[in-house]
């Protein structure tokens, strides 16, 4: 009696738990070596697994075991030149040939223990205990937030969704299609009569009489189709999709002025590909609009954003009033979460700061999830930050961060996305 | 003879496999191996990829086992070194089961598919069938069912105390499955239904028990009288996982369960680790020997034995001690030159061989083998069995080490004087009582801090690895109480004692 099984199909992650079970123990460790893998590695690959690294000791399973020293007394093959009585130094190395079974020795290897995390893993630890603002609401909004919408046409339904249109035209076809036959018979009898009575065959002939109760007979039957039948009935089909509130609109704002030098545009892309990033893991659909600004601001794409060169003076409040203005127009219904996220060196005209303030205060902020500035300079701050604070004051979805390098955009990230207490 | 093709049973010289052929190299393997008289479970064949074989490694090998991160951990180091090339993955898992479950592996060629079925299916699974350790101390008809009871059982308890107290609790019955084994107690046999059943029963009745030797409260006035208290353990016990379970006084009724599926698992796989040489050494010599048969028969073609020699005498090969590979005593290599030696002598057998196995040399070598697979384990099989002529092909030698002496002394080689010494010795080195440390629960003090002493009984004065501090954590854990753990010499002399407090308990 024998079984050949093919087993090939069944599910080959039988270990993923296992695995699971492994990293859950190891998370701390974990997490350090995604921490440094980030600040080594560029932004642009973040998106890919990362090879850990974990001491030996740290994962190893303590078992008794003999340690050298002591008597041991082993049988080897492959003897060459050694008689009986012949005495020879101990092999270097601890070990190595003449120790078979001291394998369980006490010095541990040196080697690490080292496993790759997939990209999804590795993404996780990343975001681990990031949150967005608000995201409960929303996550809370997004669950039941049903949309009703049209799926074409049913046989059956509530009276009060008959499509009349659709049922009449229904009839209409089936009065054609099961009248056909009849209605050429009966044109084609009229026709006969006519001929009949124009050949002056009188009224009282036997011909012209079967053809009459021929014609009524037809015209019974054509008249006994129903206009309209149950079976014509159309109903208006509508079904219940859930509505996509898992959409996020993310504005990236940057100022492109002269100040602005490529090692600063570059920090601030970064800046910008960690928060999309994270948008992408939290919500299924992100719409994503670059405005840049000097004096005037512009919505362009990605490529423009980072890659064109201008010169010139700052005016933030260009930008503010565009991005306003594309809120309003495009992304102003109850159905879109708004990021913005600005970057910028600090430099502003100095009776524009004020100007922006009272833009984020009054129309921008009441309109956005959250808003976040981070200032790539070095220097003092100077009139936009005050002003800023004075707008992070008085709104909690707002936060400003001053960076310098690029290893400090890490950290700044988690500062302004830290999970919120609920 | 070469592959006959005219013969209606011969198998087409191709390298990939179908469901059909493998049924029918597995007719042919079978037919054969009936003829020779193996006698086995039924057999099931699983065809299985290489990620489920690194599956199967990761489980030790069992079709089903319970969670556990450091199995996570033995994946993840297959995989890692699967997926870089070092390492191919073995052909074959068996398990001891009835019917017994042997993996193929899909990327093996034909050739390798009729090799497994006749190493793992036939080969093996007669070792687990016939062997004399593997009746008294397995059940095959049980294990699957009791790791089903064991994951289950295992997983309930995670739901209700959490997936920390079970791992932790886990680590610990790990570090100590060396020491979950009766050497001489038979156990008994149980069906999962019984089992099932029987947990309850068990449970309740075991913590009536340690209360019982716990009740026993002193007090101050008495404390004189008590001086001659008996003590406890009457006898050592070399269980420490059952010690444990039966006496920890801390313990809840889940983990003492738990201690117990852990010791379980640990028996059953108790004689797979005393019959390595053996059990490998047999399946080696019959898939040798049936896939030469089918060759004899024409069913498999020159081709067929070229992939198989090339991967045969891989398997085979033993490198001298002088080599940078050599790393042990090749169990393969040896056993199956100990069968195929045994078969010579029955065949063949010359003067020397006449003389040291008088009642074997000229008689039928199948009953001689069936009899040898059946009543040994690797220490006595090689005591009993190498012979004279192994000894000087594998020119084996035996070297001292005495951490008293500056040098390494050659104590015997294969000659005249030395092959009773080399014997003895190399089957020495297959006594799991001498491989590991010899540790035993010597005394619990149960009438003051409940503390728990271990001895060690030194063998050659072999020292303990510096992992035994860790584990002595562990065993302090599943005790609750202080643990130490005490090195003698055979004479009973303390030589040096290590120790693991317990810190005070909050409730």
């Amino acid at each position: 009696m024998t079984y050949l099984i093919d087993r090939r199909l069944q599910g080959k992650n039988k270990s993923a738990i296992n695995r699971e079970r492994f990293l859950r123990r190891y998370k701390g460790q974990i997490k350090d070596a995604v921490g440094r893998a980030i600040k080594g590695r560029s932004i642009t690959d973040i998106e890919n697994g990362e090879k850990v690294t974990i001491p030996v000791k740290d994962v190893n399973e303590p078992n008794f075991g003999h340690a050298h020293g002591g008597v041991w007394e082993t049988v080897n093959p492959g003897n060459r030149e050694y008689q009986k009585g012949d005495q020879f130094n101990r092999p270097r190395g601890g070990g190595g040939s003449g120790r078979g079974k001291a394998g369980n020795s006490e010095q541990p290897t040196e080697d690490d223990f080292i496993f790759e995390l997939s990209r999804e893993e590795f993404m996780n630890y990343f975001f681990e205990d990031l949150e967005l603002p608000n995201m409960v609401k929303t996550q809370l909004a997004q669950t039941i937030d049903f949309k009703q919408q049209r799926a074409g046409y049913n046989m059956s339904g509530t009276p009060s969704n008959i499509h009349v249109l659709r049922s009449l035209r229904g009839a209409l076809g089936r009065r054609i299609a099961v009248g056909g036959g009849s209605r050429k018979e009966l044109v084609r009898a009229e026709r006969e009569l006519q001929s009949l009575l124009d050949d002056k065959v009188s009224e009282e002939d036997a011909r012209v009489v079967a053809l009459k109760k021929r014609i009524h007979h037809l015209r019974t039957k054509l008249l006994a189709i129903p206009f309209i039948d149950p079976f014509d009935l159309r109903y208006t089909n509508r079904i219940k999709v859930p509505k996509p509130t898992t959409q996020a609109v993310m504005f990236c704002v940057m100022d492109v002025s002269g100040s602005m030098d490529e090692s600063r545009k570059d920090t601030a892309k970064r800046f910008f590909i960690l928060l999309y990033l994270f948008l992408k893991r939290a919500y299924e659909k992100i719409d994503v609009v670059f405005i840049r600004h000097h004096t005037a601001a512009a919505e362009v794409d990605e490529n423009d954003f980072f890659h064109s060169r201008e010169s010139g003076g700052t005016v933030v409040s260009s930008a503010l009033h565009l991005l306003q203005k594309i809120i309003a127009e495009r992304y102003s219904s109850g159905e879109w979460n708004s990021y913005v996220a600005q970057a910028s060196d600090g430099d502003n005209w100095d009776n524009d700061s004020v100007m922006c303030k009272q833009l984020l205060s009054n129309t921008i902020m009441p309109a956005v999830q959250y808003y976040t500035y981070v200032e790539i300079t070095d220097g003092p701050p100077q009139n936009l930050w005050e002003q800023y604070m004075e707008v992070a004051r008085h709104h909690q979805n707002f936060a400003m961060q001053k960076i310098v390098t690029p290893a400090d955009i890490y950290p700044v990230f988690r500062e302004l996305f830290k999970k919120q207490i609920k | 003879m070469p592959r006959d093709p005219n013969n209606p049973r011969a198998l087409p010289e191709q390298s990939e496999w179908t469901f059909e052929l493998i049924e029918q190299v597995h007719e042919e393997v079978r037919r054969v191996a009936r003829d020779f008289g193996l006698d086995t479970y039924p057999n099931q064949l699983e065809v299985i990829s290489a990620e489920q074989m690194m599956d199967a490694y990761a489980s030790v090998g069992m079709p089903v086992s319970y969670n556990h991160w450091s199995f996570g951990k033995h994946f993840l180091s297959t995989e890692k070194s699967y997926k870089r090339g070092q390492m191919g993955l073995a052909y074959e898992i068996v398990i001891n089961s009835n019917p017994c479950i042997a993996y193929l592996m899909e990327e093996n060629s034909l050739t390798m598919q009729a090799l497994v079925i006749a190493h793992a299916a036939y080969g093996h699974n007669s070792f687990f069938k016939g062997n004399y350790l593997f009746r008294t101390w397995t059940d095959a008809d049980a294990i699957v069912d009791y790791m089903v009871f064991a994951k289950n059982y295992i997983a309930e308890c995670e739901q209700r105390h959490g997936i920390d107290a079970v791992e932790l609790l886990l680590d610990s019955c790990h570090a100590l499955q060396n020491y979950g084994v009766d050497r001489y107690k038979r156990p008994a046999k149980l069906s999962l239904a019984q089992e099932t059943a029987r947990q309850k029963e068990r449970e309740e009745y075991a913590q009536s028990q340690v209360n019982a030797l716990w009740r026993t409260v002193p007090r101050r006035d008495e404390e004189e009288a008590l001086v001659a208290a008996k003590r406890f353990p009457p006898e050592p016990e070399e269980n420490l996982l059952y010690f444990i379970e039966k006496y920890a006084p801390l313990l809840e009724p889940w983990q003492r369960e738990l201690v117990r599926i852990t010791r379980k698992i640990s028996q059953y796989f108790y004689p797979q680790r005393q019959t390595q040489v053996m059990n490998e050494g047999w399946a080696t010599f019959w898939h040798y020997t049936i896939l030469q048969e089918l060759y004899k028969e024409g069913i498999v073609g020159d081709g067929f034995m070229l992939e198989f020699f090339q991967s045969h005498t891989n398997v085979v090969f033993q490198p001298p001690a002088t080599s940078p590979h050599y790393s042990g005593i090749n169990p393969y290599a040896l056993g199956f030159a100990m069968m195929t030696d045994i078969r010579r002598i029955c065949e063949h057998p010359t003067d020397e061989d006449r003389e040291w196995f008088p009642a074997m040399a000229g008689t039928d070598w199948r009953k001689a083998l069936d009899f040898a697979m059946r009543n040994f384990k690797d220490e006595s099989f090689i005591a009993q069995y190498l012979s004279p002529k192994l000894i000087r092909d594998f020119h084996f030698f035996a070297v001292l080490d005495d951490d008293r002496s500056d040098k390494l002394t050659v104590s015997a080689i294969h000659d005249e004087r030395g092959y009773r010494y080399v014997r003895q010795q190399l089957a020495d080195q297959y006594n799991l009582g001498n491989r590991e440390p010899n540790i035993q629960v010597w005394q619990v003090n149960t009438r003051d801090d409940r503390a728990l002493t271990l001895r060690h009984t030194q063998f050659q004065r072999r020292p303990l690895n510096q992992q035994a501090q860790e584990v002595l954590k562990h065993v302090a854990r599943l005790w609750g109480f202080d643990v130490r753990l005490e090195t003698v010499d055979p004479a009973g002399k303390l030589i040096s004692s290590l120790e693991c407090r317990r810190e005070k308990r909050s409730h």
